[in-house]
C-alpha cells in the first residue's frame, strides 16, 4: 500500500510550474531523500504534499491519510520568535491532533511533552522563551514538536541547513528512529554523503523528475549533471503547456 | 483627606461609580485584545479601525440623536465594512493591507465628522471624538458590560488557535483550518471593543485603553498569561486614577485616563524589567552562564 501517489502532478505559482508532470509513488514506511539544485522545486513538491499548495494539474493521493497524519517541518518556518511563548508550550502545540481547540493538557500529555523535549537533548529548557534559543536549539525544538505530532507521514524541508554536525547527527538519529517505527519520511536535502549513507530511496528533482529509485542506483554523477542543466530560468512568456503526460522518467 | 480625594468621589456621586464600573469592564475585555493586537503587530490597524467606526456611529447619531443602540449598531456595521473592504482591496490589488486601511480610515474619519457636523453642535462633535465616560447611563453601562462578557467568552474559545497562529501560522495551517475563522473572530472582537471604548473615550482615544496597557505589559513580562494580567491591571488602574484626576482637576475624563496610562508607559519604558532603558544602560555585571 502506497503512502503517497503522484499522478501527473504539476505544482507551481501563478500558472508557472515549479514541478512538472511528476508520476510515481512512495511506499508506506519509505525513507526518501529529495535532492536537486536550488530552484529545482523540492520545497514546492513538499508544500504540495502537505496540502498548503494546490496542484495546478494532476493530483496527489495520500492513501487515506488525513491532514493531521502529516507532520511538516518547513525550510524557513514563519515563526515569530519574539512571541512570548515557552519551549514547553511551543512543543506542546504538537499535540493539536489530540487536544484540538479545547482539549486539556493532562498529566500524561505533560509527561509526553517533557519526554519529547528530553529526546532532542533540551532538558532544562522547558521554561525558556523561544526567543532566547540559538538556531540549532530552535531546530531541535521543531523536531520535538514533529515527534509529538505522532504522524505517519513526516515531511522535512532541508532540516539540517545551517546546523552543526553534532546537532545534525542527533536529529538524523531521530529521523532514522522514525523510519524504524515504520513511519514514512520525506526529506529535502543537499548533503549527498548523508543521502548516500542514510536514505534508502532518492528522488532527483529538477523542475521535473530526473531519476527516482534506490539511492545507490539513482545518485550518479550523470543524473546530478542532468539535474543541474534542467534547472533553466523562469520564463515569463511561457506558452500554456501542451504536453499532457510527458513520459516522466520516474521509476 | 486621602479618603476624600481617592474614594470620596465614588461614594458621593453615582456617575463616578458608573464611570468606574465602565472603565473596569473596558479594561477586562479590551486589554487582552490589545495584547494580541500588539503581538500580532496590528497596533496601528486597531487605531485605524477605531476611526473607521465613526461614520457608522455618526449615521446612528443622525438618525436618532445620542442614542446608544443606534450608535453602537452603526459603529459595528461601519467597522466590519471597513475591515472587510480593506482586506478585499488588499487581496485583489497589489496594495498592502495597512496602506488600504489607512485610506479607508481617513475617508471614514472625514465622512463621520461631516455627518455629525450636519446635524449636531460642536459639543456633539467633541462627544463623538473624545467620548464622555461621566455621562454613562445604566443602559450604556449594561451594553458595555455585555460586550465585555462576550469578548471574554469568545476570546476563551479562540485563544489556542489565536496564539498558535500568532507564533507559527504555517504550522496551524498544516494541522487545522481554525486559523482563518479565529482571525476573523478576533477582528470582530477588536471592532466590538472599539465600539465599547467609543462610548467612554471617543473615536480618537478608544484604542488607548487597549494598546497602552499592552505596551506597558511588554516591558514587565516575557510570559503571555502574565502580560495579559499586567495589561488588565494597568488598564484598570489608569482608568481609576484618570477618573480621580479628572474629578479633582477638571481635565476631561477620557484624556485624563489616557494621560495616566501614558505616564505608566513612560515609567515602564524607562524602568521596565524586560528591555527597559535603564536596565539596558546599567545591566549589572554579566553572569557566569
Amino acid at each position: 500500500m502506497a503512502a503517497l501517489h503522484f499522478h501527473n502532478v504539476t505544482l507551481g505559482y501563478d500558472r508557472h510550474p515549479a514541478v512538472h508532470h511528476l508520476n510515481g509513488e512512495v511506499a508506506r514506511g519509505a525513507l526518501v531523500a529529495v535532492i536537486g539544485p536550488n530552484g529545482a522545486g523540492k520545497s514546492t513538491l513538499l508544500r504540495g504534499i502537505v496540502g498548503i499548495l494546490r496542484p495546478l494539474d494532476g493530483n496527489i493521493h495520500l492513501g487515506g491519510l488525513d491532514a493531521r497524519d502529516i507532520a511538516y517541518l518547513p525550510q524557513s518556518a514563519e515563526i515569530d520568535r519574539s512571541f512570548p511563548i515557552s519551549v514547553f508550550d511551543f512543543v506542546g502545540t504538537g499535540l493539536w491532533r489530540n487536544a484540538g481547540l479545547f482539549g486539556g493538557i493532562g498529566k500524561a500529555a505533560r509527561q509526553k511533552i517533557l519526554r519529547a523535549i528530553a529526546s532532542v537533548g533540551l532538558n532544562g529548557f522547558e521554561n525558556r522563551p523561544i526567543g532566547t534559543l540559538s538556531g540549532g536549539q530552535m531546530q531541535r525544538v521543531l523536531f520535538a514538536r514533529v515527534l509529538l505530532q505522532d504522524a505517519s507521514l513526516i515531511v522535512l524541508d532541508e532540516p539540517f541547513n545551517a546546523i552543526d554536525s553534532k546537532t545534525t547527527a542527533d536529529l538524523l538519529g531521530l529521523v532514522k528512529h522514525w523510519h524504524g517505527e515504520g513511519r514514512t519520511v520525506l526529506a529535502a536535502l543537499h548533503d549527498m554523503e548523508m543521502v548516500r549513507n542514510h536514505f534508502t530511496e532518492t528522488l532527483v528533482l529538477a523542475r521535473g523528475p530526473v531519476a527516482w529509485g534506490p539511492t545507490a542506483e539513482v545518485l550518479t554523477p550523470e543524473n546530478l549533471m542532468v539535474a543541474m542543466r534542467m534547472c533553466e530560468a523562469f520564463d515569463d512568456t511561457a506558452a500554456a503547456c501542451a504536453a499532457d503526460d510527458i513520459s516522466s522518467r520516474a521509476a | 483627606m486621602v479618603y476624600d480625594a481617592l474614594i470620596g468621589p465614588f461614594t458621593e456621586f453615582e456617575f463616578m461609580r458608573r464611570a468606574l464600573a465602565a472603565v473596569i469592564a473596558l479594561s477586562l475585555a479590551g486589554a487582552p485584545i490589545g495584547v494580541f493586537l500588539m503581538l500580532r503587530r496590528m497596533s496601528l490597524v486597531g487605531d485605524a479601525m477605531a476611526h473607521a467606526i465613526l461614520p457608522g456611529a455618526a449615521v446612528g447619531f443622525l438618525l436618532s440623536g445620542l442614542n446608544l443602540f443606534a450608535m453602537t449598531a452603526g459603529g459595528l456595521i461601519a467597522g466590519f465594512a471597513v475591515a472587510i473592504l480593506a482586506g478585499v482591496v488588499a487581496r485583489s490589488t497589489g496594495l498592502k493591507e495597512d496602506a488600504s486601511l489607512a485610506t479607508f480610515y481617513l475617508a471614514s474619519l472625514a465622512l463621520g465628522v461631516t455627518i455629525v457636523s450636519i446635524k449636531g453642535t460642536n459639543i456633539d462633535l467633541l462627544h463623538v471624538l473624545f467620548g464622555n465616560i461621566l455621562a454613562m447611563d445604566d443602559q450604556t453601562l449594561l451594553v458595555v458590560a455585555f460586550n465585555a462578557t462576550v469578548t471574554l467568552l469568545v476570546l476563551a474559545v479562540i485563544y489556542r488557535p489565536l496564539v498558535i497562529e500568532s507564533v507559527d501560522p504555517l504550522f496551524l495551517r498544516t494541522v487545522s483550518r481554525a486559523g482563518g475563522p479565529a482571525h476573523l473572530a478576533f477582528l470582530a472582537l477588536v471592532v466590538i471593543n472599539l465600539v465599547n471604548g467609543f462610548q467612554a473615550l471617543g473615536t480618537l482615544l478608544a484604542v488607548g485603553l487597549m494598546i497602552l496597557p499592552a505596551g506597558i505589559a511588554r516591558f514587565w513580562s516575557r510570559d503571555l498569561t502574565a502580560m495579559i494580567c499586567i495589561a488588565v491591571v494597568t488598564a484598570a488602574v489608569s482608568g481609576y486614577a484618570g477618573l480621580v484626576l479628572s474629578f479633582q482637576t477638571r481635565v476631561p475624563s477620557g484624556p485624563a485616563i489616557i494621560l495616566v496610562a501614558t505616564v505608566l508607559y513612560v515609567v515602564s519604558v524607562l524602568f521596565g524589567r524586560v528591555g527597559g532603558i535603564v536596565r539596558q544602560l546599567f545591566p549589572g555585571r554579566h553572569l557566569e552562564a
